[in-house]
């Protein structure tokens, strides 16, 4: 009994791990745009398979090193393409409305996702593992190595985040321009770098998780970020979006939530609810939160004025 | 509506002005009899097409309420258009052996997706902007999630096919000819609706929820059930357009129901202009041939769309046609009033 809980607690870990640093790029671009980046999801897609073309283009599958080289480069490639994306696609109508730069997102995700198809074709691809493999038993629960460095990577990724936004001076300037971008700007900061660093370290972050997710299957198709983006953004929505402790705290949570409910729902009613209804755990959990703490879990109360469309519609 | 509590006095009355802008009537009613003689000599597949603009023009004014005059996003649309469509697929087919009139179907779907509104919206009315988008969504996914797994009921994702031939008073809707015919008479109606509610106290209380809410709520509108009423005509006008949906294509499957559906509803109405009924329909039919024109493309269909919706945005981030060009600035214009 304990042996099963330790396995669903790693279960939840791993797939915990990847919804919060998919969550962290929805997360940061609402907190300083309050803009829904539904291209995100897509550049998950891409990250996944841009990581695929290098390491067949190196030729270095299966090397530790290579796997942390294929990442350093496809995190790079895809902030840039994150970068891009916001300055073709979003900054033109920042001011604008709401809306339309949501709208735009949706444009743009579809564009990155009918891009990875013509690239990559339609028919999902058997995905190399850049993970070593193994595995090792921790009392009675079996851990495989792939697990482990999943989640290794995502802690170093997040505590790495989390340094670089509190600790340095570019940080700084992201927090100020998340704060206030017109006060930011007062004090000379300029929102527009601000704002493009943003969007280069959601995207990359993402990307990585691309990597991760698809070698952690051994499969990735085009069509994957769409269901996987929507889970992250609700773990992001579950821990109070724009907060960066809150996507990661809600990345685990959602992971655990799902993992639990759909391992133990069928037992605890008898088979009524099966695991079939694992996508409606996540979506419940979200109403339920933001019924009754719309903030998040750890989101600060975020006033009417910037809530409400007014004007924009 | 009652009258006992009105929503709000009314302020600007367009009651002096009693005379019928008869030029501005005919220019409104020649755009469907011009469709009824276009479809008249279209093949099959562009009549499909053409019946599909129609369907999503009802819908983005139904949506547009909500939308467009409160100020709501409701990111889960397609929840309703489901509920609408199953109710066709479960009453009228082999399913459970029930074969209910078209005609009472067309009002049960729209009344419980009306229902279903109501009880979406009791909850969830009290939170705003972005919040609400949100839980939309997920309501839209749960909808979808359960038409999925519910296999007693729905069938599961095989989907429910042989779905009876609808028959209104005699007349029996096969083709896509019959169709365009119920559908402009569905949209002319949907459409005098929506405008009435522009020009009606409702309308009226409804800008005022959009534009400040608080200062509505200090002038003694009832927000929460103004919001609630305009959940529920939204709703109801989604659940009529899955109806005829599921007649359409006797076959229903929770394919058709995705969360990308409610992104395109929401799209036509933004595309088009928000909060203008017009922009509805002209959102409608881009938003439906220009996937349709760029069949040639084949692979690179999906690339282009997606390219031509974000220059469409970047150049008019607020819609083809402005709220303030509506039904009733071409009646003031072609009617010589005001």
């Amino acid at each position: 009994m304990g042996s099963v809980i330790l396995q669903q607690t790693i279960n939840a870990l791993t797939v915990g791990s990847i919804y919060a640093l998919i969550a962290l790029g929805y997360t940061m671009v609402y907190g300083v745009l309050r803009l829904i980046n539904f291209a995100h999801s897509e550049l998950f897609t891409a990250g996944a398979f841009i990581g695929l073309g290098l390491a067949g283009a190196l030729g270095v599958s299966g090397h530790p090193f290579a796997g942390v080289l294929v990442g350093v480069i496809t995190f790079v490639i895809v902030g840039l393409i994150g970068v891009s994306v916001e300055i073709v696609a979003y900054r033109p109508l920042r001011g604008t409305s709401r809306l339309a730069p949501m709208l735009s997102a949706l444009g743009m995700a579809v564009v990155i996702q009918n891009a990875v198809m013509l690239i990559a074709g339609r028919r999902p691809l058997i995905y190399p593992s850049f993970l070593p493999n193994g595995v090792v038993e921790i009392f009675g629960a079996i851990v495989t190595y792939k697990q482990i460095t999943i989640f290794a990577v995502a802690v170093i990724l997040m505590v790495g985040l989390e340094l670089f936004v509190n600790r340095t001076n570019l940080g700084v300037r992201i927090r100020a321009v998340a704060e206030n971008a017109e006060t930011a700007s007062l004090v000379g900061i300029n929102p527009n770098t601000a704002i493009s660093l943003i969007f280069f370290i959601g995207p990359g972050l993402g990307a990585v998780a691309g990597i991760l997710y698809s070698s952690f299957y051994g499969v990735a198709s085009f069509t994957m970020g769409f269901v996987i983006g929507m889970k992250a953004f609700t773990a992001a929505i579950l821990g109070g979006i724009g907060s960066i402790p809150g996507a990661v705290l809600g990345g685990f949570l959602l992971g655990a939530i799902e993992t639990f409910a759909t391992a133990w729902m069928p037992v605890l009613t008898g088979g009524l609810i099966g695991t079939e209804y694992r996508d409606i755990f996540a979506f419940s959990v979200l109403v339920l939160i933001l019924l009754f703490r719309p903030a998040g879990l750890l989101g600060e109360h975020v006033s009417e004025e910037t809530m409400v469309y007014k004007s924009d519609f | 509506m009652s009258a006992k509590k009105p929503w709000c006095t009314r302020v600007t009355s367009d009651a002096k002005t009693t005379h019928i802008p008869w030029l501005g009537a005919a220019v409104l009613l020649l755009l469907p009899v011009a469709v009824l003689i276009l479809g008249q000599f279209l093949p099959t597949y562009p009549l499909r097409v053409l019946d599909m603009i129609l369907l999503y023009a009802i819908l983005g004014l139904g949506l547009n309420i909500v939308v467009g005059y409160a100020g709501l996003l409701d990111l889960g649309f397609v929840a309703f258009y489901a509920i609408g469509a199953y109710s066709w697929a479960l009453l009228a087919s082999g399913q459970f052996d029930i074969h209910l009139p078209f005609w009472l179907v067309l009002i049960i779907g729209a009344g419980l997706a009306g229902i279903a509104g109501i009880l979406l919206g009791i909850p969830v009315l009290r939170l705003r902007g972005d919040y609400l988008a949100i839980v939309t969504l997920g309501f839209g996914e749960i909808i979808r999630v359960l038409m999925n797994n519910l296999d007693g009921l729905t069938n599961g994702p095989q989907g429910i096919a042989r779905i009876d031939e609808a028959h209104l008073f005699g007349w029996t809707l096969s083709t896509p000819l019959d169709f365009l015919y119920l559908l402009v008479g569905l949209l002319i109606i949907a459409f005098l609706f929506v405008w009435r509610i522009e020009g009606s106290a409702l309308g009226t209380a409804l800008s005022a929820v959009r534009e400040d809410q608080d200062a509505a709520r200090g002038c003694g509108i009832d927000t929460t059930r103004v919001k609630l009423v305009a959940f529920c005509t939204s709703a109801m006008i989604g659940g009529a357009g899955g109806v005829v949906f599921a007649a359409m294509q006797r076959f229903v499957s929770p394919e058709s129901f995705t969360f990308w559906e409610s992104l395109v509803i929401v799209l036509v109405i933004v595309v088009g202009g928000l909060g203008n009924p017009f922009g509805a329909i002209l959102g409608a039919t881009l938003l439906i041939l220009i996937p349709e024109m760029l069949r040639a493309w084949a692979d690179y269909r999906l690339l282009l769309y997606g390219i031509a919706l974000v220059l469409i945005i970047l150049s008019r981030p607020r819609g083809l046609l402005p709220r303030a060009y509506g039904p009733s600035w071409l009646m003031r214009r072609l009617g010589g009033g005001r």
